[in-house]
Formats: structure tokens, sequence, C-alpha cells
């Protein structure tokens, strides 16, 4: 396999999801990777430990804003020399990947956790109860790979060979602009430690419900989620938020209270050792990969949940 | 402001694959995809003065979906449904819907977060590539203003704002709004408005690039998952409470 890699990065660094489908690729055959951004070029040595032969590098002013369309005109013109190329799944990364597979009329298959060197996905489907095989009918195949399906272990390759790639980009492509950027405030107490965590989603009813979840955790001496339904909502801080876009936790109990279980929020919470899933809807998803699902009213059940563990502590 | 909302009739409850074709089983009931209820109600509150029309590729039983975002409030809807679409791929469906979209001429085409039986979130990014028109994702608030899209959405890091002028193409999230429901007026209502239905060939795409034919991806075997650990299931009745403290204390977490 010869395969083109995405590098994402942010604040400087490269992306550990993104190094972990390069160190998947190289040892596959031989990978690549292409790095773009606007003054990011000393990243790209760093490539080199995670097996890239070789890191395309478009470094220009019009390609700092994280904006999908630009990285589709710089793909576009290095793909033909791969016959495969790689994206490790993001708000970004998605959006890069279906406008090349569309630029190159060439098949994408999404939300893969692996690859094999013949070139056959693994996709885990219909709320991961069927593990489907998937092939491509084009070069180059395009794939995402959903979040956390690689370790990003550096294996300690040669600095790779770097060489500037084409900035041509077309009108559409660079109509859209980053008027404001709103960064995560990285202060603050950080869920990622709890051993504890109630998760709250859209099926509290409202943003004063969040008390229901605020008051189980202090019972159980727990830190509070949420889920991005009910962040985009603003009913609670995105730094709670976890899932794909939020944080990846792994407690020793995770508490889920109206939660659908949708797969961005699932890759953020499921290696939790125990999960607790409280949700009307029996045929939610989040009751596939709970520990123990009950399927009711989280405001019937929540609040007298919460005054047995009191009980039960003092 | 003309809007053209893509909505999609996805299978009701659990999807299965049907293990003779590979493909997704549509024989049974379906309904409208729920995070597309969200994209036709976004259009409707931005709209204004101007047109909401609804537009879907699927098979004739999607015309059920296409009615109920005229119950809402949409305007018109086109349907394109035609044999030679089945099994499309992204490469595929992504061509035959911007030649329906083409045809419309919208301002702006909205799309919903993701087909809750694919879970792709990427089709949007896919159209507005062929439509050559600038596109924003994961749009959790839209305001429009002299000519401009303006999108609050979150990423990875916090949230970016962004801009583009129209024509544009923008997928919202499934918090940007609270959809209505359609009113027993909008229902009976739906019935009178505008239905057109298109073949492939009126979206000027040819058979060849449709389809499986025109698929670049295949299925090519279904296998069990990784086995997970035990999983319990229960009523949420008057002793549920107890019940999860006894997990909890067997699990030793209380
Ligand atoms: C690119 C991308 C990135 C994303 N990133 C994230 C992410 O980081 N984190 C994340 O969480 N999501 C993320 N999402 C969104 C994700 O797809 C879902 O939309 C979201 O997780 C749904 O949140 P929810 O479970 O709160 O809401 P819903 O899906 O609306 O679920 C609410 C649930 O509550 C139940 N319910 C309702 N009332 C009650 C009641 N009284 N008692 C008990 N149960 C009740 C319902 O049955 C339902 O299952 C992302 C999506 C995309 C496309
Ligand atoms: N067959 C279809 N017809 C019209 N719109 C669709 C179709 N499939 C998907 N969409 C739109 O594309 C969005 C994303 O779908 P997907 O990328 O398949 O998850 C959906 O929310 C719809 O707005």
């Amino acid at each position: 396999m010869s395969t083109l890699v995405f590098l994402e990065h942010h604040g400087g660094e490269l992306q550990k999801g993104s190094l972990g489908v390069l160190a998947k690729a190289a040892s596959l055959g031989d990978a690549d990777a292409v790095l773009i951004g606007g003054g990011v070029t000393s990243l790209a040595a760093e490539a080199g430990s995670y097996g890239a032969k070789k890191v395309h590098v478009a470094d220009d002013a019009s390609l700092e804003p994280p904006l999908p369309q630009p990285r589709v005109d710089v793909i576009a013109k290095l793909a033909g020399d791969y016959d495969t190329v790689l994206f490790a799944n993001s708000v970004l990364a998605a959006d890069v990947a279906a406008g090349l597979a569309a630029r190159l009329d060439a098949g994408l298959n999404w939300d893969l956790v692996d690859i094999t060197a013949d070139g056959v996905g693994k996709r885990p489907a219909i709320q991961d109860s069927v593990l489907v095989d998937v092939g491509w009918k084009s070069t180059p195949r395009i794939a995402l790979f959903r979040a956390g399906s690689f370790d990003a272990k550096p294996a300690g390759g040669a600095e790779p060979e770097v060489v500037q790639a084409a900035v041509e980009l077309q009108e559409h492509s660079g109509a859209a602009k980053i008027v404001d950027q709103q960064l995560e405030d990285a202060s603050g107490p950080s869920i990622e430690d709890a051993d504890i965590i109630v998760a709250g989603g859209r099926g509290l009813g409202a943003p004063e419900n969040f008390t229901l979840a605020e008051e189980l955790a202090r019972a159980l001496g727990g830190a509070v989620g949420a889920t991005r339904a009910v962040v985009d909502a603003g009913w609670y801080p995105y730094s709670a938020q976890i899932g794909q876009t939020g944080k990846t936790v792994s407690p020793k109990l995770y508490v889920a209270l109206g939660i659908s279980g949708a797969i961005q929020h699932k890759v953020g919470m499921q290696s939790s050792n125990v999960i607790l899933a409280i949700n009307k809807d029996p045929n939610a998803p989040i009751f596939e990969f709970s520990d123990l699902g009950v399927v009711g009213d989280v405001h019937e059940i929540v609040p007298k949940l919460t005054e047995l563990v009191k009980q039960r502590k003092s | 402001m003309k809007i053209a909302v893509c909505v999609k009739h996805v299978p009701e409850g659990h999807g299965r694959i049907d293990p003779g074709s590979k493909r997704l089983d549509r024989s049974g009931e379906g309904a409208l995809n729920h995070f597309d209820a969200n994209a036709v109600e976004e259009a409707l509150r931005l709209k204004g003065e101007g047109e909401v029309v609804v537009v879907s590729i699927g098979p004739e039983k999607a015309a059920d979906s296409l009615r109920k975002a005229l119950a809402m409030g949409a305007d018109r809807a086109v349907l394109v449904s035609d044999e030679a679409l089945a099994g499309s791929d992204l490469v595929a469906t992504s061509k035959v819907l911007a030649g329906a979209l083409a045809r419309e001429e919208a301002d702006l085409v909205l799309f919903g977060q993701q087909a809750a039986d694919a879970d792709g979130a990427v089709l949007w990014a896919a159209v507005a590539e062929r439509l050559r028109r600038p596109v924003v994702s994961q749009a959790a608030e839209v305001t429009v203003s002299g000519g401009t899209v303006r999108v609050k959405r979150q990423t990875e890091y916090g949230y970016d704002v962004i801009e583009a002028p129209l024509p544009a193409v923008v997928a919202v999230s499934d918090a940007i709004n609270e959809p209505r429901y359609p009113s027993l007026k909008g229902i009976m209502g739906a019935k009178k408005k505008p239905f057109e239905t298109l073949t492939l060939a009126d979206t000027g795409v040819d058979a060849g690039d449709a389809g499986e034919a025109g698929s670049k991806t295949e299925v090519l075997a279904l296998g069990d998952p990784p086995a997970r650990g035990d999983s319990r299931k229960i009523e949420g009745d008057a002793n549920a409470a107890q019940a999860i403290v006894d997990f909890l204390a067997e699990k030793r977490l209380v």
C-alpha cells in the first residue's frame, strides 16, 4: 500500500489521532503525510518518528484557518501518487475527506476501526452490532478512522523528507472565513481525572434539571459530564462535554442520564469500567454498551437514587 | 431567500443489514430522519418572505418523509426516485443530490447533522464540492444578513464563528432548535402543496454514475463485533433505584 495520511494539528502540535493513523499506515507499507496550515513547517519533522518517509507541507497564511475546502485543493493535487488517503476523524477531517471524495470521484469509507494491507476496511455498523468488511472500487481509497482506533506510539523512524506542496485555491474554496474563535480555556477543574462521572443529556429536559446530575455526582463523589446536544444548546459548559469533540474519559463508573448514546458520544466514554444508563427509550443505543441499563424516567429514578446513595454513605 | 433542505427517509427503530444484498434493510416502516427535522425547522425560521423546498433521494415511500416536512411548513417537495439509484454510496448520492439541487438554485442549502441509518455526517461536503459552494458543518447557530451566512459551530477545540457568502451549504447540529410538530392544519395543507418526482435522468446524471454502478465503495462481508461483557437491562419501576444501588455495591462503587 502507498498511503498519504492527513496530519491534523492545533496549537503548534500534531494531533495524536492522525499520528496513530500514520503509524498504522506505515506498518502496512509506504506512508507519507500531508501537513497543511500557516507556519506549520517545523511540525513536519515529528511525523518521521511515526513512520512518514516524506511530508508534503503546504505552509501559507491563507491556510491558517482550519477550514476544509482549501485543504481539498492541496490534497487533490497530491493524491494521484497514492493508492490510499487516510484521515483520523474530526470535524475538519470529515469535511476534507468527503470533499476530496467528490473532487476525485473516489470512494470514502467512514468510521473504520482498522484496515488491512490488501485494502479491506473494518467498520462497526448499526450501533456497533455488526462488523462490516468494506472495500473500495476506486483509486485512491479514502477512509476516515474512528477516534482512538490506533495508538500513536513513536517508532523512532528517520527524519522525513520535507517537500513543498502547491497552494492553488479554487474560487469557492476560499469563500468561507473564520471571523471569531472561542477556544476552550484549559484552566479550571478537569473531568478527565474523575473516578466517577455522572453525565447528563437532552433527556434531562431543561437546563435547570442538570441539578439532578449534579446532586447524584455529589452523592457519589464524582464530576458532571454532558453531551454535545446540551452544550450546543447552552445548558452546560463545553469544558464538561464528553465525546468526539469533547473530552475522552475512562472513569471507574460512568452514569448516563437521558443520553441516547450516539457514536460521537460513545467514543469519548466507552472505555469506562462500569457504565450505567438511565433512559426512557428501551431501544436507545446507549443500552448496547451499558453494564446496567435502566429503562425509565430520570426525573423519577434519579432523586430516589441520590437519596439512597446518600443514606448508604452516611 | 430561497432555502433547499436535504432530507432522508430512514428505517424506523433498530436498523438491520440484509445478509443477502448486504444493504440496509429498507423494507420496514420508515420516517423522516430526525436530524433533518432540525434542518427543516431552521429553514422555516430563516426563510422570511422566501421559499423552503425539501429535497430527498429515496424510494417512493420517502414521499411520507417529504410530506411530513411539508406539514411542518415547507412550501414544496422534490423526490428523486429511480430504480437505478439503489445501492448508491457517497460519490453517487452526492452527484445525484447536486444535480437535483442545481435545478433549484437556492441561496442556502441546509443539511441535517447525520443520517440516522448511516451516521456518515459527510454528505454536505461532497455536495458542496460538486456545486462549488462554500460549506460550513456542525452549525449550532445560523444567521443570515446581507447575502452572508454566519455560523457558530463546535470543533474539537472550542467554538468557531464562520462567515460565507451566499449561495452556501450549511449542515446544522441537532441542538440548533426544537423542531415543531406538524399541526393538523399543516398536515391537511401538506396534501395540496407542490410535490415533484424526478427520475435520475432529470438530475442530469448518467445511470452508470448512480446506484451500485456509480458507487466507489462496497460491502464485502458481515461479521460479529468483538464480544462485550455482561449487560443487564431492568425496568425503571419503583424498585429501580434500590436495584441500581445494589448493582453499584456489588461493583464496589458505593
Ligand atoms: C462531528 C460530530 C461531533 C460530535 N461530537 C459529540 C461529542 O463530543 N459529544 C457528544 O455527546 N455528542 C457529539 N455529537 C452529537 C451526537 O451525534 C448526538 O447528537 C448527541 O450526543 C446527542 O446528545 P443526547 O444524547 O443528549 O441527546 P439525544 O440524542 O436527543 O438523546 C436524549 C435521550 O434522552 C432520552 N430521554 C428523554 N427524556 C427522558 C427522560 N425523562 N428520562 C430518561 N431518558 C429520557 C431519550 O430517550 C433519548 O435517548 C457529535 C456529532 C457530530 C456529527
Ligand atoms: N438520500 C438523501 N436524500 C437527501 N438528503 C440526504 C440523503 N441522505 C443524507 N441526506 C442529507 O445529508 C445529511 C448527512 O447525511 P450522511 O452524511 O449520510 O450522514 C442528512 O442529515 C441529510 O440532510
